[in-house]
C-alpha cells in the first residue's frame, strides 16, 4: 500500500523549499538594492538574476497550487487564515516582478521603480516569513473552516520569524552576488554577506529556542529519546555549517558561501518540517486528514514523475547558459 | 446580511483582477505564436526584415509577458484567499489540473524565457528558435488546463461528491475533455490569435499612416491582415457551435445572451435594446423577427427556452450577459469586415497606400482584447449564480471573511493594478510608436544601453533588447556607434 499523502507531502515540501532558496536570493538582492549606490552596480545585479527569476517564482506557484490540488482542505484553512500576509506578499511580489522590465524602459521615474523593486523585495520576503511563523504558531480550525479572527496571523513571534527570512534572504543574495560579479560590486557583496552571516545564525537560534517554548508538541517531539539522538544532528551540523560560511566569506572564496548558505536554509527546514510532521496545519490538521481522495493524489502523480524531472534537466540547462560571472555593463538589455 | 457583502467585494475582486489577468496571458499567447513564425521565417530565409520585426516585438512581448505573470499568481492564490470552500470541494477535480499547467505550461514557459530574451548570443540560432517554440508551446498548454478548468465549472461531468462535501472524480478523462471543452478552447485560442493579429496590425498601420513605405511595418500589416481574413471568419463558426453547446447545457445563459424571457417558437433575434428583467421586455428594442430561433435552432420557427423556465433566483444578469454579447458580435463582424476590405486592396495591390483601411485598422488595434473580456464576460456573469454550474452556488463558494478584509484587499488590488499595469500599458503604447525596422544593425554589445534622452526612440529600435533611456551621455563613451551612424 503506497502512502500517496506522504509522498505528496514531501513534493510540496521540495517545492516549497526549492522556491525558498531559489527566490530567496532573487528577493535576498532587491532588499539589499539600496546599499548599492552604483548605478551601473544595480544594473549588474539586477542582471544576474533577470534571465532566471521567473523561473525560480514558479516554485511558488507550484507550492500554491500543489496544496490546492492535493491537500485542498490545508490551502482553504491556510489562505483565509494568513489573509493580509498573502496579499501583501502578491502584492510585493507584483512590484518586483513588474521591475524587471520597467527599470530599462522608464525615463523619469527609474529611482521609483527601483524602490518598487526593493519594497516589493522586502514586503514580499516579510510577509512570507510571518506567514511562517504563523503557521508554526498554530491554526484554530472547526468543520474544515478557519475560526480564528482575521488579525491573528500578527505576533511578536510572527514579525521576528519575518524578519528572520529577510535577513536569511539577504544572505543569500549576498552570496549570490559574491559568486556572479567583480570588482567593486563583489566586494561590496562580501562586506553585507559578513554581516548577514552572523545575523543569520542569530535568527536561527532564537527562533529555534523560541518554537520550543511555544508549542507543547515541538519541545515533545525534539527533547524525547530516541528521537533527540537523531535530531540533534540537525543543530550540530548548523553549528559547523556557521563555522565554515564564516571562515570562508572572509577568506573570499566565492562559490562555497553560496552553498553553505543554502545548506543553513536546508538545514532549517528540515528542523522545522521534523517539529511538524506528521501535521500540515498544527496542531490539529494532519496530511493524511487534508489529503484529497486518492485518485486524485494518483492522476497528478503520474504526471509529476514524468514532468519533474524535465523541469529540473531544463531548468538547470537555464542555469547553465547563464553561468559565469556577470560583468558590468554586459548588456542584456 | 453582512456575508453577502463580503462575497459581493470578493465577486468585484475576482472580475477586477481576473480582466486585468485575461489581457496579458491572451496577448502572450498570440505574440508567442507570432514570434516563433517570425524567427522561423528568418532562420529560412535570412532576411533580416524577420529577424528585426522579431527584435521589435519581442521587446513588446516580454513586457506584457512579465505582467501576465504577476498578475497570474494573484490568480493562483486567490480561489484559497477569498473562495475558501470553493477550494476545499472542488480541489481535488480543479486542483490536478491546474498543478498540470504549472507542471507542463509554467515552468516551460518560465524556464526557456530567460534564453528567449537573453540568450540570443549564447546558445546559437537553433537553441534560441527552439526555447521561443517552447515558450509558445507553453502558452498554448496552459489555455488547454485553463480552459479545462473553467469548461468543467460550467458544464460538469465525471464526478462524484463525497461525505465531506468534496467533488471526487471518478473519471480524468471525461473531466478534462468535458462537453463544452473543446469549444470553449477553440474559441480562446482563436481569439488570442485575433487579438494580436489586430494588435499588430493596428501598430503597422499606424507606422503606414507615416510612411507607407516602411518595410518591417509593411510585413506586419500584411502578415495581420492575412490572419484576419482567414481565422475572424472562423472564429465566427466556431463561436456558432459554442452558442449550440451552450445553448444544450446552459439554456438560461443562452436565453440572457438573447434577452428571451419567455419561452417562445420564432423568437426575435435583438440587434439593439435595454433589456429590462422587472417588466420582462426588451425596451427600445430593434430586433430581426425570427433571427434568434433561426441562428440557434437552425430553424425560423424553432422553439427557444426562455427565462421563465427558471425561478428568477437562477437567472444570470441579464443585461450585462446581453450587452457583452454584443460588444463581442459586433467586433466580431467587424474583424472579419476588415479582412475583406484588405483583401480587396491586396488584390487591386494598394493594401499598402490609402489611408481609410490605415485609420480603421488603428482603431481596431485594441479590439481583439476587448472582444476577449467582453466574451469572458458572457460566459462568468452567464453561468452565474453558480461557481459549478447547477450544484454549487456562488454564495457558498466564499471564504468566511468579514466585508472588511476583502474591501481592504480590494482596495491595495485596484491601486496597485492601476499604478503597476497602467505604467506597464503606458511602457508598451510608447514601444510600439518607435519605427520599425528593416534590417537589423549589430550593435557592439558595450554600447547597447548608451542613448540621449532626446534620441529615444531611435535607441530602441537599435539596440539589442531594452535600452536604458536615462542613462547621462557623459557618463558613457559618448561616442558610441549607436550615436554616430544615426
Amino acid at each position: 500500500m503506497i502512502d500517496y499523502a506522504l509522498i505528496w507531502a514531501g513534493l510540496i515540501a521540495f517545492a516549497v523549499l526549492a522556491y525558498i532558496i531559489l527566490d530567496g536570493f532573487d528577493l535576498g538582492i532587491g532588499i539589499l538594492f539600496p546599499l548599492i549606490k552604483d548605478k551601473t552596480d544595480r544594473e549588474t545585479a539586477m542582471n544576474t538574476i533577470a534571465p532566471i527569476w521567473d523561473g525560480n517564482e514558479t516554485w511558488l506557484v507550484l507550492g500554491g497550487g500543489g496544496l490546492f490540488a492535493v491537500f485542498p482542505l490545508a490551502y482553504s484553512v491556510i489562505l483565509p487564515a494568513l489573509y493580509m500576509p498573502i496579499i501583501l506578499m502578491l502584492i510585493g511580489l507584483i512590484f518586483r516582478g513588474v521591475a524587471f522590465e520597467f527599470h530599462w524602459r522608464a525615463t523619469k521615474l527609474q529611482s521609483l521603480w527601483d524602490r518598487g523593486f526593493f519594497l516589493g523585495s522586502l514586503i514580499a520576503a516579510l510577509c512570507q516569513g510571518i506567514a511562517l511563523g504563523a503557521l508554526v504558531q498554530g491554526i484554530s480550525v472547526e468543520n474544515r473552516v478557519y475560526t480564528g479572527g482575521w488579525w491573528d496571523w500578527l505576533t511578536p513571534f510572527s514579525i521576528t520569524t519575518g524578519i528572520a527570512l529577510v535577513v536569511g534572504y539577504v544572505l543569500l543574495g549576498a552570496t549570490w552576488l559574491n559568486l556572479k560579479t567583480t570588482e567593486r560590486l563583489q566586494q561590496q557583496a562580501r562586506a553585507i554577506a559578513r554581516v548577514a552571516a552572523f545575523a543569520t545564525l542569530a535568527a536561527i537560534g532564537v527562533i529555534s529556542l523560541w518554537m520550543l517554548l511555544i508549542e507543547q508538541q515541538y519541545l515533545e517531539r525534539w527533547f524525547n529519546a530516541p528521537a533527540i539522538y537523531g535530531l540533534m544532528v540537525i543543530p550540530l551540523l548548523v553549528l559547523t555549517l556557521g563555522a565554515w560560511l564564516v571562515r570562508d566569506i572572509f577568506r573570499g572564496k566565492e562559490l562555497s558561501p553560496f552553498l553553505i548558505s543554502i545548506g543553513l536554509f536546508i538545514l532549517s527546514y528540515v528542523g522545522l518540517c521534523a517539529s511538524f510532521f506528521p501535521y500540515l496545519i498544527p496542531p490539529s490538521i494532519s496530511i493524511w486528514q487534508a489529503a484529497a481522495p486518492e485518485n486524485s493524489l494518483k492522476f497528478l502523480l503520474a504526471g509529476s514523475a514524468f514532468l519533474l524531472p524535465i523541469i529540473i534537466a531544463y531548468t538547470s540547462y537555464a542555469y547553465w547558459v547563464f553561468r559565469g560571472k556577470v560583468k558590468p555593463n554586459e548588456a542584456y538589455h | 446580511m453582512e456575508f453577502l457583502d463580503a462575497v459581493l467585494l470578493a465577486r468585484i475582486q475576482f472580475a477586477f483582477t481576473i480582466a486585468f489577468h485575461i489581457i496579458f496571458p491572451g496577448l502572450s499567447i498570440g505574440l508567442a505564436a507570432y514570434l516563433t513564425v517570425l524567427e522561423a521565417l528568418w532562420l529560412k530565409t535570412n532576411k533580416s526584415v524577420y529577424l528585426a520585426t522579431y527584435k521589435y516585438w519581442l521587446k513588446i512581448f516580454s513586457i506584457i509577458f512579465g505582467m501576465g505573470v504577476v498578475s497570474g499568481i494573484v490568480m493562483s492564490y486567490q480561489f484559497g484567499t477569498n473562495w475558501s470552500v470553493f477550494s476545499d470541494k472542488t480541489g481535488p477535480v480543479l486542483g490536478p489540473l491546474m498543478g498540470y499547467e504549472v507542471l507542463s505550461a509554467f515552468f516551460l514557459e518560465a524556464g526557456f524565457l530567460g534564453v528567449m530574451l537573453f540568450g540570443m548570443n549564447k546558445v546559437g540560432k537553433k537553441l534560441h528558435f527552439f526555447a521561443t517554440l517552447m515558450v509558445a508551446v507553453g502558452t498554448l498548454m496552459s489555455a488547454f488546463w485553463i480552459l479545462s478548468v473553467n469548461s468543467w465549472m460550467q458544464t460538469p461531468v465525471g464526478y462524484a461528491i463525497n461525505e465531506a462535501g468534496q467533488f471526487i472524480v471518478k473519471d480524468w478523462f471525461e473531466v478534462i475533455f468535458n462537453p463544452s471543452f473543446p469549444y470553449r478552447l477553440a474559441h480562446m485560442v482563436i481569439a488570442a490569435f485575433l487579438s494580436t493579429a489586430f494588435l499588430v496590425g493596428g501598430v503597422a498601420a499606424w507606422h503606414l499612416l507615416k510612411d507607407s513605405g516602411n518595410a518591417g511595418a509593411r510585413l506586419m500589416f500584411s502578415m495581420a491582415m492575412w490572419m484576419a481574413l482567414l481565422v475572424a471568419p472562423l472564429q465566427a463558426f466556431v463561436g456558432d457551435l459554442h452558442g449550440l453547446n451552450t445553448l444544450e447545457h446552459q439554456p438560461a445563459k443562452v436565453a440572457a445572451m438573447e434577452a428571451n424571457y419567455h419561452t417562445q417558437k420564432g423568437a426575435p433575434l435583438y440587434l439593439f435594446g435595454f433589456p429590462n428583467s422587472d417588466t420582462q421586455q426588451v425596451d427600445y428594442a430593434i430586433k430581426i423577427p425570427h433571427g434568434a430561433s433561426l441562428i440557434l435552432t437552425h430553424d425560423p420557427d424553432g422553439e427557444l427556452i426562455g427565462l421563465d423556465q427558471f425561478p428568477k433566483e437562477d437567472w444570470p444578469n441579464v443585461p450585462i450577459v446581453f450587452w457583452a454579447f454584443r460588444i463581442m458580435v459586433g467586433i466580431g463582424f467587424g474583424m472579419i469586415a476588415i479582412g475583406f476590405w484588405a483583401l480587396y486592396s491586396r488584390l487591386r495591390k494598394k493594401l499598402y497606400q490609402g489611408r481609410g483601411l490605415k485609420r480603421v485598422a488603428v482603431a481596431f488595434a485594441p479590439a481583439g482584447v476587448i472582444a476577449t473580456i467582453a466574451g469572458w464576460t458572457v460566459t462568468e456573469v452567464g453561468r452565474q449564480p453558480y461557481t459549478v454550474y447547477g450544484l454549487l452556488r456562488t454564495y457558498d463558494s466564499a471564504s468566511p471573511l468579514d466585508a472588511p478584509a476583502v474591501a481592504a484587499s480590494l482596495a491595495i488590488f485596484v491601486l496597485a493594478y492601476l499604478l503597476v499595469f497602467g505604467t506597464g500599458i503606458f511602457y508598451t503604447l510608447r514601444l510600439m510608436k518607435v519605427t520599425p525596422k528593416d534590417t537589423v544593425t549589430d550593435e557592439p554589445k558595450s554600447t547597447a544601453k548608451v542613448s540621449l534622452s532626446n534620441r529615444m526612440d531611435s535607441s530602441y529600435q537599435r539596440s539589442h533588447k531594452k535600452p536604458s533611456a536615462a542613462v547621462k551621455p557623459n557618463q558613457q563613451n559618448s561616442l558610441s556607434k549607436e550615436q554616430t551612424d544615426d
